[in-house]
């Protein structure tokens, strides 16, 4: 009996190191891709960004050279664009939810917003394309932007939500025994505090929006040249990603791939950007 | 709540406290705030009610017909969403089928087994994984990954699966398991976030308890960890799903776009979000686009679907989350 049950203890011991290295397979296995595709990116990549990629136009197909610069100014301008709608919308609906609001109102719209951040970026595309090319604007980057900033809005709402609620309530009173008007109080002591977790939430959003390729493909469309006009279609560096990836010339394959390398550079700074806020000072009001 | 929180809350009775010359500026704002807040609720019925519009020729050409019927083409105007359809949930599925016991194993390891230095390194790794654009994770598919397994994993699982119809038929690259593979690697850093919340929610007691009892980690885990977080796993799963089935770009460019159902996993298909982005362009005639249009409503209904679904079992919709986004 005694034997057995020793027999048994140590298959049980066996199969529970089995099983943590089982785990530890799979864990390799998860991030083995991430280490796969950085590896490609910089090895195509890096060797491609020189000069000419950063400051002159895409080339014809076939033709060797040329860069993205319209590319980059186009994403950069898209980006600024979604943040003058999303980061309104967001914040002031983010007061409202943590300030003002009814508790089936907020549920409401906190419901909304989460649909909203679940809904496919293609949608977004065709909706704006409906109900903003086709009637109003045609192809345009003021188009793109709107399709974009929709697109930060759930996020943007969210986040300015959960900072401003940890805002202890003893601050706001303590501006009230000050006799400050109530939208003051909200913007100078609630929002000021909660600055750096709001600001953390909008970075969030705007390196999400700015990976973005197919709310864009029917509404900034993009092009092959520098864009004057914010009524005329732009280019976006996820677009050319696009179009040289699908490419059959090897010349524009490696473009993709340094413009890839860029744009996860840039998604990465606002990332890293982001752990630098969150590590500063007032770390009670951030996670 | 103390007296004065309340105050706060319900604002001043009779403007007895607060001083008069910030009413009027205090319910503009409290307005604009409303405003921002309805616009929210107000996008999500402007983006139902123009795809609901927009899909209104095909609705009254085929009714129901639509989604039971397999044949699109619009060469001679005939339109069936099955392909698309099949498309979508296959590729889905077989993403979930690798991500989440890769996930789960992943998420057991940084949260149980994992020593603690290792623990934040992985979770940085894996959120990176989150934070890569869809389109170049269609870069890396099209021009590394599909070449690769079109030359060498493929083969060889046709050799090893053969005789199951799926695995049989020529093998293209670009095609339906691809697009499975691809999704699996982009749905994992959400299953494995998700899933490692749920299980350090488990409280330390259930753990110490198995281990009182003279239970081995891997019992520990299995009776106290995952037991206790059936719930949230299926959660994270369907989260998973849910980003997988709306998934556009990455797809794509890798699944092949062909409006058939595919015959073999190896074979070219679409699905209902790479069927719009490829062929919208090309949609001038009223149909063809209202088609596509009905395509978008039931891909919008279809993430909804999931992600309530998702959000009910991890029990977070609509109220405050545990954690940051």
């Amino acid at each position: 009996m005694s034997m057995k049950n020793n027999w048994q203890h140590r298959w049980r011991k066996v199969k529970s190191s089995m099983v943590s290295g089982l785990c530890l397979t799979c864990a390799v296995v998860v991030i083995a891709p991430l280490a796969l595709l950085l590896f490609s990116l910089v090895k195509k990549g890096a060797s491609s960004l020189d000069l000419n990629f950063f400051t002159q136009l895409p080339k014809a197909a076939g033709e060797i050279g040329g860069g993205m610069a319209n590319a980059m100014v186009g994403s950069l301008v898209l980006l600024g664009l979604a943040a003058a709608v999303g980061v309104p919308i967001g914040v002031l609906g983010g007061i409202y939810l943590s300030e003002f609001g009814g508790r089936r109102l907020s549920w409401a719209v906190r419901f909304a917003a989460d649909i909203l951040n679940g809904t496919p970026s293609i949608v977004w595309g065709i909706v704006i394309w409906a109900l903003v090319v086709v009637p109003i604007t045609g192809f345009s980057a003021y188009a793109g932007g709107l399709a974009l900033g929709f697109m930060m809005i759930p996020i943007v709402i969210r986040t300015t939500e959960e900072m401003l609620a940890m805002v202890p309530n003893g601050y706001r009173e303590a501006a009230y025994a000050l006799g400050i008007p109530r939208w003051r109080i909200v913007l100078h002591v609630v929002l000021k505090t909660a600055s750096r977790g709001v600001i953390t939430g909008i970075l969030l959003a705007g390196a999400r929006v700015i990976g973005e390729t197919a709310p864009l493909l029917f509404t900034a469309l993009g092009n092959n040249f520098w864009s004057h006009n914010l009524s005329e279609p732009i280019n976006a560096m996820t677009l050319q990603i696009f179009n040289y990836a699908n490419s059959p010339f090897p010349d524009q394959n490696r473009q993709a791939w340094a413009g890839a390398l860029v744009l996860i550079l840039f998604a990465l700074a606002l990332n890293v950007g982001v752990r630098i806020m969150t590590r500063g000072s007032a770390p009670h009001l951030v996670k | 709540m103390n007296a004065a929180a309340e105050l706060v809350k319900s604002g001043p009775p009779g403007g007895i406290v607060l001083a008069p010359p910030g009413r009027v500026a205090d319910n503009v704002f409290r307005g604009l705030t409303w405003v921002m807040a309805m616009f929210v609720m107000v996008l999500l019925l402007l983006v139902g009610w123009v795809l609901w519009h927009g899909a209104q020729l095909s609705l009254a050409k085929f009714g129901w017909h639509f989604f039971v019927h397999s044949n699109w083409d619009p060469g001679h105007g005939d339109y069936g969403a099955l392909p698309f359809i099949f498309g979508t949930f296959v590729s889905s599925l077989i993403a979930l089928l690798i991500a989440l016991p890769l996930s789960l194993a992943t998420a057991v390891y940084l949260t149980e087994l994992a020593p603690g230095w290792l623990r934040q390194p992985s979770i940085s790794m894996i959120e990176m994984l989150a934070a890569i654009p869809s389109v170049v994770f269609g870069l890396w598919a099209i021009l590394v990954l599909v070449p690769w397994m079109q030359s060498g994993f493929y083969p060889a699982l046709q050799k090893l699966l053969g005789i199951v119809p799926w695995f049989q038929g020529r093998i293209y690259g670009q095609c339906i398991l691809s697009a499975g593979v691809i999704l699996a690697i982009m749905i994992v850093p959400i299953i494995t976030s998700i899933s490692r919340e749920v299980f350090r929610a488990v409280p330390d007691t259930q753990r110490e308890a198995a281990f009182a009892l003279g239970a081995t980690r891997w019992e520990v885990t299995r009776l106290a960890v995952l037991r206790y977080s059936t719930r949230g796993i299926f959660g994270a799963a369907m989260l998973g799903l849910g980003r997988a089935l709306g998934e556009t770009m990455a797809v794509m460019m890798v699944i092949g776009n062909r409006e058939e159902i595919p015959k073999s996993l190896f074979a070219p298909a679409a699905t209902l979000a790479s069927g719009i982005a490829n062929e919208f362009a090309e949609a001038t005639q009223g149909l063809y686009l209202s088609a596509l249009f009905e395509l978008g409503l039931m891909l919008v209904l279809v993430t909804v679907a999931t992600n309530v679904v998702a959000h009910l079992l991890i029990g977070a919709i609509g109220g405050q989350r545990s954690s940051g986004a």
